[in-house]
């Protein structure tokens, strides 16, 4: 299908241009580009004690809880699925950490353990709700959205609850504030995670199965894949991320704010994926891509501060971006747009690229 | 199983549910059966209660409005910025709001309709815009004065008893008989369960789909923006923080009440119950002095039930 598109350079210009983590990476690279003359502070890294300062490790600091998020999310979409119920599982996971650490005897480990297993069992029950009762996955997981926030404050008794202030609990700061290697921790625990989760995916056969049933969940229960055991199984993942993040988001400041944290995080994450070149239609997926729109996503605010935008009017810029990638990703803009190329060029052999082309680009 | 029959289900299903509550909260709670319990239940949502029936519209359709919320906080600040701040006059500035909400709400629909771009996402983007536009129109909280308003707070429909109807209420209740006149009698309506239904067999028919869905979409917007003014005239003031997150009620309501979220099922009679039950699970839980988060668990209780309900009875497995 894709034959007549190879140029004699090599590298065709539909693998370039379809490799998904591409058009994320170019507005990257774009955005660091002027805020290279526009913003040369942007650039400034100070070493203070042994530990790396400035804006580009804040942007990665920053962005740390939008990775861990859309690692999560771009498995469950990869299945044809969506979970919104993320941001409200993050603030659960938070302030039951934050409860347990504040209200009882228990140590940072055992809070930590414990509030993860709370956030897997939050996505067990959206994975149940999704493959036994065949509820659409938006609707299964708005019910834990709208109600998770609910739960959350009930816990905290509807106010913010703090970590408290001292030794025994250095270990739960450093999770937030700490530094290691000279970088932020939430950073290196984002990293970690989105490696781990690379390796497993790619290297065994977990992400074929995953593609596999988004792509088509009947002929791949025919071949003989547990199409519920895998859905079952990302939507604990994405639960056990949104635990994650929720630990760094309350680690950072050492509090659980049951009404602010993680809100509309779940849309961020999402974003984040479809920038990223992964269709919610599901099937292939790229968490190279997700990755980088989710750092994208932040460099995006962090540029916006710098300019001076308050962080209020901030979601303006951000909407347009969100419209600019799904026209981008829009089949009906595309076809005109190669409409257009193949006009230019005049070339008949590209005319009959059928309409599976956009369906099976390069996953990276 | 017929459709008939099964929308009949649903409905009596929300009923029962709404009759349940009443007759065990007025059992549990003395003063809970009197007109002044009713009147608040309307005045205090209505807001809520326009934004649910324009959402009913835009999930009939097969589509979904995440905006709501945020354009409601958008025209709140902006009635209130445009009246306190620049001395318009109300009846413009309302005039104003509505003809940017719709307008709004219309160029969605457009890009969703012309781009085939998923609602989801579209609106996704207006719930940030509306948001962001809300802050930057003002930051804080603004007091509305004007004579106006304390013109229209006098405003009210005696319902004996010594209870009143406000301005309020009675701007959700036209919206709502607006609106189910236009489901069930006209045209319009019938296209939206049509598009809703199959939009593929809609357009086979020759059924204006495009038109219906930016219509929707419209119609959404102007809901959200009389919405954002009703909350205006029920708290004086805007604020653009205002209706965070309404959108989720809102879509809660429109479930509970029956309508099936992947269209072309479902009614605003089905949505008015929903919410009023919403209305009267809060109402339990102030009567009861209970948390308000304990009213947002039992709604996302109720919603799953619902969802179950429409899964066993309504809509019956799918073959795989």
């Amino acid at each position: 299908m894709t034959a007549p598109e190879i140029e004699s350079n090599g590298l065709s210009r539909s693998q370039l241009t379809r490799s998904t983590a591409i058009w994320p990476l170019f507005a990257l690279g774009a955005l660091l580009l002027l805020n290279a003359f526009a913003l040369p502070s942007f650039f400034e890294l100070e070493f203070l004690d042994g530990n790396l300062y400035g804006s580009l490790v804040d942007v990665l600091n920053r962005s740390s809880i939008g990775v861990v998020l859309a690692v999560g999310m771009t498995l469950v979409i990869a299945t044809g699925g969506v979970d919104l119920s993320v941001g409200s599982v993050l603030a659960i996971t938070g302030t039951v950490a934050a409860t347990l650490m504040a209200k009882t005897e228990l140590g940072v480990t055992t809070a930590v353990l414990i509030s993860i297993a709370v956030a897997m069992l939050a996505g067990a029950l959206n994975g149940l709700l999704v493959t036994s009762l065949k509820i659409e996955p938006v609707i299964a997981t708005l019910v834990l959205m709208v109600s998770g926030r609910g739960i959350a404050k009930y816990i905290a008794g509807e106010q913010v609850i703090s970590v408290p202030r001292d030794e025994a609990f250095a270990a739960f700061d450093w999770i937030g504030n700490g530094h290691l290697f000279g970088l932020p921790v939430p950073t290196l625990l984002a990293l970690s995670l989105a490696l781990v989760t690379f390796f497993v995916v790619r290297k065994t056969s977990i992400g074929l199965l995953i593609e596999s049933v988004g792509g088509n969940a009947a002929a791949s229960r025919a071949t003989g894949i547990n199409d519920r055991m895998v859905k079952l199984f990302v939507y604990v993942f994405a639960a056990f991320c949104a635990g994650v993040a929720g630990l760094i988001d309350t680690a950072y400041i050492n509090a659980s704010d049951p009404v602010n944290a993680g809100v509309f995080t779940e849309l961020d994450a999402i974003f984040a994926v479809l920038v990223g070149g992964t269709a919610l239609t599901g099937g292939r997926f790229s968490l190279t891509g997700s990755i980088v729109g989710a750092i994208l996503l932040q460099t995006l605010l962090t540029t916006m501060y710098a300019y001076g935008v308050a962080s209020d009017v901030a979601p303006v810029p951000k909407a347009g971006v969100i419209l600019i990638v799904c026209l981008l990703q829009s089949t009906k803009v595309r076809t005109w747009f190669r409409k257009r190329a193949r006009g230019q060029q005049g070339n008949p052999a590209t005319a009959f690229s059928s309409p599976a082309d956009s369906s099976s680009e390069e996953a990276s | 199983m017929n459709q008939r029959w099964s929308k009949l289900v649903s409905t009596a299903s929300t009923a029962s549910v709404l009759l349940l509550l009443w007759i065990v909260a007025g059992l549990a709670f003395d003063n809970f059966w009197s007109p002044f319990v009713v009147a608040d239940l309307f005045s205090e949502n209505a807001f809520l209660g326009i934004s649910a029936i324009g959402m009913t519209l835009v999930i009939l359709s097969g589509g979904i409005d995440l905006s709501v919320g945020s354009v409601i906080g958008f025209t709140t600040i902006f009635v209130a910025t445009l009246i306190t701040d620049h001395s318009v006059s109300p009846w413009l500035a309302w005039l104003t709001a509505l003809l940017i909400g719709t307008g709004f709400g219309a160029m969605m629909g457009f890009l969703i309709h012309v781009f085939e771009l998923p609602a989801f996402l579209v609106t996704l983007a207006g719930l940030f815009f509306a948001r962001g536009m809300a802050f930057f129109v003002k930051p804080e909280s603004v007091q509305i004065r004007s004579e106006t308003y304390e013109w229209l707070s006098s405003c009210a429909v005696p319902t004996g008893g010594g209870a009143e109807l406000e301005l309020t209420t009675l701007i959700l209740l036209s919206v709502f008989a607006i609106a189910l006149v236009t489901l069930n009698l006209t045209r319009f309506g019938r296209n939206i369960f049509a598009i809703g239904g199959s939009q593929s067999s809609a357009q086979l028919m020759g059924l204006p789909v495009g038109r219906t869905k930016v219509l929707v979409y419209a119609i959404s917007g102007f809901c959200s923006a009389l919405a954002g003014i009703t909350m205006t005239l029920y708290m004086d003031s805007g604020n653009p923080i205002n209706a965070t997150a309404l959108e989720l009620d809102a879509i809660a309501i429109v479930v509970i009440g029956g309508t099936l979220l992947s269209g072309g099922v479902g009614g605003v009679t089905g949505t008015m119950l929903g919410f009023l039950i919403y209305g009267t699970i809060y109402q339990i839980t102030y009567f009861a002095s209970l948390s308000s988060s304990l009213a947002t668990i039992a709604i996302g209780a109720l919603l799953l039930t619902f969802i179950m309900l429409q899964r066993l009875i309504v809509a019956p497995a799918e073959a795989e």
